[in-house]
């Protein structure tokens, strides 16, 4: 039992990091039915934007929370503006020709972004600082051996909080109203008044800042950061948008949590039906698979016929 | 004009190299000459600190020869070349060193993808070659003129099950290892059998592949077979995750690998977490033997650095290939080779060398254990049927490279 419990928690954790990348994927998906295949690597530069300034202000030599609450904020920054940017000069001047011109220049941006960090950086893994001192602390106990550590519940707490706040911006204030106008409708709303670039920019803002806190929470869990990080997780957060219904902000939360777990228990009890711990990646795209089949529109998506 | 230039060069390059062919026959012939040994690493590539320190060990071992009256009254000659670390370049140089300079034996690579492709061009010209630290088990396959000082990849897997159940007094492991590696597997399998024959219980096998980032699910079904170690022969990229993971999960039993751990970055990773564990390596600078105090002094008043692993294999190769040549009396290479084949017991800094039939180093291994940022001497492990080595107490130890 307590095994059981370890992995939910196990799997939950790595979830609720897919669910704030998903995120992202899934607001661009609702406004321009884009697929932002960049968005992986967002969450690659918000790890890397928090890694440097951790590096040159010297907090590395001083963890605490407060740091690491600013180390986190900075990246966000960093990276909404990366998004924002990436929008404006890569997305904006072709989002007047076929979607596929978009599609092929996210995989352009992509590609670049990776490939700049490498002649840059190189490709050797860094070790992102450690400010909650999880090398040296033992867990807190739950019951049995099962035990959640102060990463996870950082994870876990930061990923609630941050989730609320953008159910508060989309459904509470002006621009969430503005940005669920263009999403319903992008010509409509600018017939309405609505200046639907700034809205478009403001949601690769937000998209890409989730990501950015995504990629460094994960690693106080993970220390392990190099710019080629970005591409299995965000292909598997691409695919919990798609399993919860791209387009649909609860479905890309709850598509992420599910890709976790299924994962994690893959590793954990695959092997008692003869899934080898291996497969763990394979099973995010079976799913993938198996949703486009049976459930193209995803657990919450509406089967609403898309628009012309 | 263009003509004449070509003319120039090349009668300019046929006497040189007839000058070249003609010290090669002094060289290598019964006179009084010195011997000639090719030595060739990487001094300029990569993986250059590597070639370099091999080169010092190499140096530094036949000038002490030198000091001491050379071998049978003659002086030992080591001729340098610089492959880049690029197993091309490797056959390129090793094949000038064959053919130009005549040499009777050569030294060398550290990375076994370069020795690869060096070791046909010796074995087809019948000159004895000796890699100082290629550790990959095909090395040596190549033919009967290639030999190593090092112990091959999957002894460390039966050195740490020995660990485990003699020293550690281990019942039940558990094993995590990198599922698309050849190193990592080997070391597993190895590692399984022996621990399972001296009584062990192997009670949780599970894999992972370089490059993930999560190993909670794993660490947590490992947990619940509640092991007593837990062995996971990977790089150190993972390993240091593993390690910080294994800590948030609080497990207690402590982590064992091999050579594929040593690297700084692993404690970067890693950290405080990674402190009470053990790796398997090829030799340690505080092993407390006086030999290796003595290599080590000196080694450090020449240099002015610490002889890290490949240092020490370099100087043992060149004192093996030294040897071999005193007992052959002459450096005739079926006669060279035949007395390297012979080599038994030799008293190495790396502990004491026998060639077994496959051309391989019997020797044994020493474990370290991890502590605050360093690798601390724990305990020397003997292979099956050879004698053991004097040193055993602990004491504090830097760390010592990886060979390739």
């Amino acid at each position: 039992m307590d095994t059981f419990v370890q992995q939910l928690i196990n799997g939950l954790n790595i979830g609720a990091i897919y669910a704030l990348i998903a995120l992202g994927y899934t607001m661009v998906y609702g406004i321009l039915r884009l697929i932002n295949f960049a968005h992986g690597d967002v969450y690659m530069v918000g790890a890397f934007a928090g890694y440097f300034i951790a590096l040159s202000l010297g907090l590395a030599a001083a963890p605490s929370f407060l740091s690491l609450a600013l180390i986190l904020l900075a990246s966000m920054i960093i990276a909404a503006l990366v998004g924002m940017i990436i929008e404006r000069f890569a997305y904006r001047p072709v989002r007047k020709y076929s979607r596929m011109t978009t599609l092929i220049m996210a995989i352009g941006v992509s590609l670049l972004i990776e490939n700049l960090f490498v002649a840059r950086i190189g490709a050797a893994p860094r070790a992102f600082p450690d400010f909650l001192g999880s090398q040296s602390q033992l867990p807190y106990r739950l019951f049995g051996n099962a035990a959640i550590s102060k990463a996870q519940i950082v994870i876990f707490l930061v990923s609630i909080a941050l989730m609320l706040i953008l159910q508060w911006i989309v459904y509470k204030t002006k621009v969430g109203t503005a940005m669920r106008a263009v999403s319903f409708n992008l010509n409509s709303a600018k017939l309405m008044g609505i200046n639907t670039d700034a809205i478009i920019s403001l949601t690769f803002a937000i998209g890409s800042a989730l990501a950015a806190a995504g990629g460094v929470l994960t690693a106080q869990y993970n220390p392990n950061i190099d710019p080629l990080m970005g591409i299995l997780t965000g292909l598997k957060a691409f695919v919990a948008a798609v399993l919860g219904g791209i387009g649909n902000i609860p479905g890309a939360v709850l598509g992420g949590l599910l890709i976790g777990a299924a994962e994690t228990f893959v590793v954990g009890y695959g092997q008692n039906i003869g899934i080898a711990s291996t497969y763990r990646d394979a099973v995010a795209f079976a799913i993938l698979i198996l949703v486009l089949l049976i459930r193209p529109s995803g657990l919450l998506g509406s089967t609403v016929q898309e628009k012309v | 004009m263009k003509r004449t230039l070509f003319a120039v060069l090349s009668i300019t390059t046929l006497f040189f190299s007839f000058a070249c062919e003609r010290r090669g026959d002094v060289a290598s012939g019964a006179g009084t000459g010195p011997i000639v040994v090719g030595y060739y690493g990487d001094l300029s590539g990569r993986t250059s600190s590597f070639g370099q320190s091999t080169k010092n060990g190499v140096e530094m071992a036949a000038d002490e020869i030198n000091k001491a009256g050379g071998i049978n009254g003659r002086q030992v000659q080591i001729l340098t070349e610089d492959d880049q670390g690029e197993p091309n370049k490797a056959a390129t140089v090793v094949t000038k060193l064959i053919n130009q300079d005549k040499v009777v034996a050569l030294l060398g690579e550290v990375a076994s993808s370069n020795t690869l492709a060096a070791a046909p061009k010796a074995q087809e010209a019948k000159v004895p070659m000796i890699s100082p630290s290629s550790t990959n088990a095909t090395v040596t396959q190549v033919g009967d003129y290639i030999f190593r000082v090092c112990f091959i990849d999957p002894f460390q897997g039966e050195v740490m099950a020995k660990f485990s159940a003699n020293n550690l007094k281990a019942k039940r492991a558990a094993i995590l290892y990198d599922f698309n590696s050849d190193y990592s597997r080997g070391l597993y399998q190895v590692f399984k059998r022996s621990f399972t024959t001296l009584g062990g219980q192997v009670v949780a096998e599970k894999s992972y592949t370089q490059g993930d980032r999560d190993f909670s699910g794993q660490l947590t079904s490992i947990r619940a077979a509640n092991p007593d170690v837990i062995y996971v022969p990977g790089y150190y990229g993972e390993v240091g995750v593993i390690s910080n993971q294994t800590k948030q999960l609080g497990i207690k039993a402590p982590l064992l690998g091999g050579d594929g751990w040593d690297a700084p970055q692993l404690w970067q990773l890693g950290g405080a977490s990674l402190n009470g564990n053990y790796i398997s390596n090829h030799y340690s600078v505080d092993d407390p033997s006086p030999a290796i105090q003595k290599f080590v002094g000196d080694f450090k008043g020449r240099y002015g650095v610490q002889p890290d692993a490949l240092a020490a294999l370099g100087y043992d190769a060149m004192k093996v290939l030294a040897d071999a040549i005193k007992r052959a009396g002459t450096t005739e290479n079926t006669k060279l080779r035949d007395a390297i084949a012979q080599t038994k017991d030799f008293p190495g800094v790396t502990g004491k060398i026998t060639i077994d039939k496959d051309r391989n180093a019997v020797k044994p291994a020493v474990v370290l254990k991890l502590q605050d940022g360093r690798f601390v001497y724990a305990t020397t492990i003997s292979p099956e049927g050879s004698t053991p080595v004097a040193s055993s107490t602990a004491s504090p130890a830097g760390a010592a490279s990886p060979a390739q």
